[in-house]
């Protein structure tokens, strides 16, 4: 079992103390190991994974390797991948071959980092704990009786049980950061419009955004570089100049004004939650950083309108899944409309459904003005909040969950429950704003608890060098859960 | 608001999925559930406030109209669940 970091991998593959075919033997060996009991994998193609090793060794032989070139991970099963099964964790894809790559995917390949196979997630991206997965709930490997959170649970628990050095997620409401928390890693949902949804399976298109997910914030940031950038098939990609997200880190955190939404500090925050985030500002203060309180006094409403504005937009989204083009198809019909329903009632499940038919009825006439209009105007209201309060601060810190990872099944019953898991992270996905999730402590039953950081529109490269200073100040991110059979 | 189960069906029916009355009886109270949290964005004053659609404000982009695809056909129907002749198969619609 690996624990260095990516740049020390790349540093070894160079050095050719190893190769990029034994490296990814080791964590395929990893995944065999413990696939059977944490269920993090959908997809292990161990040939298809090797020949890409095989490549970049002979990339980096010609001496044309690039940062992280050899250096495997591992792929949200969101993501088209050419010639890989790509089920979104979902029965109406459970036979889908994708016959292209998504952006994201070519990046990565361009790169020279072999894929490791495709990570288990919540059906379609939507879940907090990873349960509505048509292949099985992924079990969080600091405890395998608790959830690893979702969407990217799969990614998350890869990573926490160092089956992969790092995976790519997928964040439309905190899918890449409250997983991150619960499993004890660090997760970056960027700016939106800067890494590609080209190839990646749309839920809330106005939401969705793809980031990386890895032991500490200085991987996350080489992963950034890897992943961001212009593509003409995205049409909310963003043309601006390629950034360098390592170029902050190791610039000194003095005078960092850090802003503490008194709104996510309120009732609903587990006490050990708020001790471990209250510690880790204390050390910020340390490093020679201050605190400004502010509000985002509409955060409370993010949840009300996500839930408008994501199943709207996933009910449009996900029409194209009828059974015609690819996917599943009901074995038996009457006529053609017929075929549509049955196939759309067998191929997904209960929660998919759940949104698609909240989406359906706030769109229908009569209630689009109540619901959806509403719910896009205080969409407005939050981000302007977030405008306001970075005329104070540089960058917001708080919890990024309300709690620590909690029991399987436990509230797989009350999508409502669940739902609040999300009640720190959706703002920042509504305002389009970067966040991330770090480590900064465990629970009394030895659950990790996450930290999270919003920025301002493009400053990814300042927020990664505060979680990254914190980390060289402390280890919740360099640890690993032990005993994993 | 409270949804009946029969604003369940008509749902169900727009969303193009198959439902049954049990299966909507049980559906109808986690969606009441769900607008009942939604239902708390009505107190909320947005006069003269802008709808929000997108993170930012871009523009739809224009290219030239010319060929950019090379032709996927086969390898696109190659996944499909039923085509003949190049055609995708689904039930006959017209008599």
């Amino acid at each position: 079992m690996s624990d260095a970091s990516l740049s020390a991998l790349a540093a070894q593959l160079v050095a050719k103390q190893v190769s990029s075919r034994e490296l990814a033997q080791q964590y395929l060996d990893r995944i065999t190991a413990l696939n059977p009991s944490l269920n993090a994998f959908i997809t292990v193609d161990a040939d298809k994974t090797l020949t890409e090793a095989a490549a970049a060794d002979a990339l980096i032989a010609a001496g044309k390797a690039g940062p992280l070139t050899g250096v495997p991970i591992a792929h949200k099963d969101i993501f088209c991948t050419d010639g890989w099964l790509t089920t979104c964790g979902s029965k109406m894809l459970h036979n889908f071959i994708a016959p292209y790559d998504a952006h994201v995917i070519q990046r990565f390949k361009a790169a020279g980092m072999p894929s490791l196979g495709k990570t288990n997630m919540d059906e379609f991206a939507m879940g907090s704990s990873n349960e509505t997965s048509y292949f099985g709930a992924v079990k969080n490997p600091w405890n395998t009786a608790y959830v690893p959170g979702g969407s990217s649970g799969g990614a998350a628990a890869c990573v926490a049980a160092r089956m992969a050095p790092a995976a790519t997620g997928t964040d439309t409401g905190g899918s890449i950061r409250q997983p991150a928390a619960l499993c004890g890693i660090t997760g970056l949902k960027p700016t939106y419009g800067l890494v590609s949804r080209f190839g990646m399976i749309a839920f809330a298109s106005s939401l969705d955004q793809a980031g990386p997910m890895a032991p500490s914030a200085e991987d996350c940031a080489l992963l950034l570089n890897v992943m961001t950038g212009f593509d003409p098939n995205d049409s909310t990609s963003l043309e601006r100049e390629k950034e360098d997200y390592t170029r902050d880190l190791g610039k000194p955190l003095t005078g960092l004004r850090v802003g503490l939404p008194r709104e996510f500090f309120a009732e609903g925050l587990n006490n050990e939650v708020a001790a471990s985030v209250e510690a880790a500002v204390a050390e910020l203060k340390k490093l020679g950083a201050t605190t400004v309180e502010i509000s985002l006094a509409n955060s409370k409403l993010a949840i009300p309108v996500y839930y408008v504005l994501a199943p709207a937009e996933a009910s449009s989204n996900l029409s194209r899944f009828d059974g015609v083009r690819y996917g599943y198809r009901a074995p038996d019909y009457a006529n053609l409309d017929d075929m549509y329903c049955k196939t759309r009632a067998q191929g997904f499940g209960a929660e998919v459904k759940r949104r698609i038919m909240i989406g359906a009825y706030v769109l229908s006439h009569g209630y689009y003005d109540a619901y959806y209009l509403q719910a896009q105007k205080i969409r407005r209201l939050i981000a302007n909040d977030f405008t306001e309060a970075f005329k104070t601060c540089d960058v917001i810190l708080g919890p990024t969950a309300p709690g620590t990872a909690f029991k399987l099944g436990e509230k797989s019953e009350d999508p409502v429950e669940m739902y609040l898991n999300d009640l720190y992270t959706i703002p920042a996905n509504l305002a389009g704003l970067p966040g991330m999730s770090l480590p900064c402590g465990f629970d009394r039953q030895g659950l990790p608890i996450g930290l999270q950081l919003v920025g301002n529109y493009f400053s990814e490269a300042k927020m990664l060098n505060v979680a990254h200073q914190y980390q060289r100040a402390t280890d919740w991110h360099a640890r690993a859960p032990e005993g994993l059979k | 608001m409270s949804l009946s189960p029969d604003d369940v069906k008509r749902i169900a029916r727009l969303a193009r999925i198959e439902i049954d009355d049990s299966q909507a009886l049980a559906s109808q109270s986690q969606l009441n559930t769900i607008f009942d949290l939604i239902a708390t964005m009505q107190a909320v004053d947005t006069q003269g406030i802008a709808p929000m659609a997108h993170a930012q404000e871009v523009y739809q982009r224009l290219r030239a109209d010319s060929v950019t695809e090379t032709d996927h056909h086969a390898a696109f129907q190659a996944i499909a669940p039923a085509v003949e002749n190049g055609l995708y198969l689904v039930p006959k619609v017209i008599e």
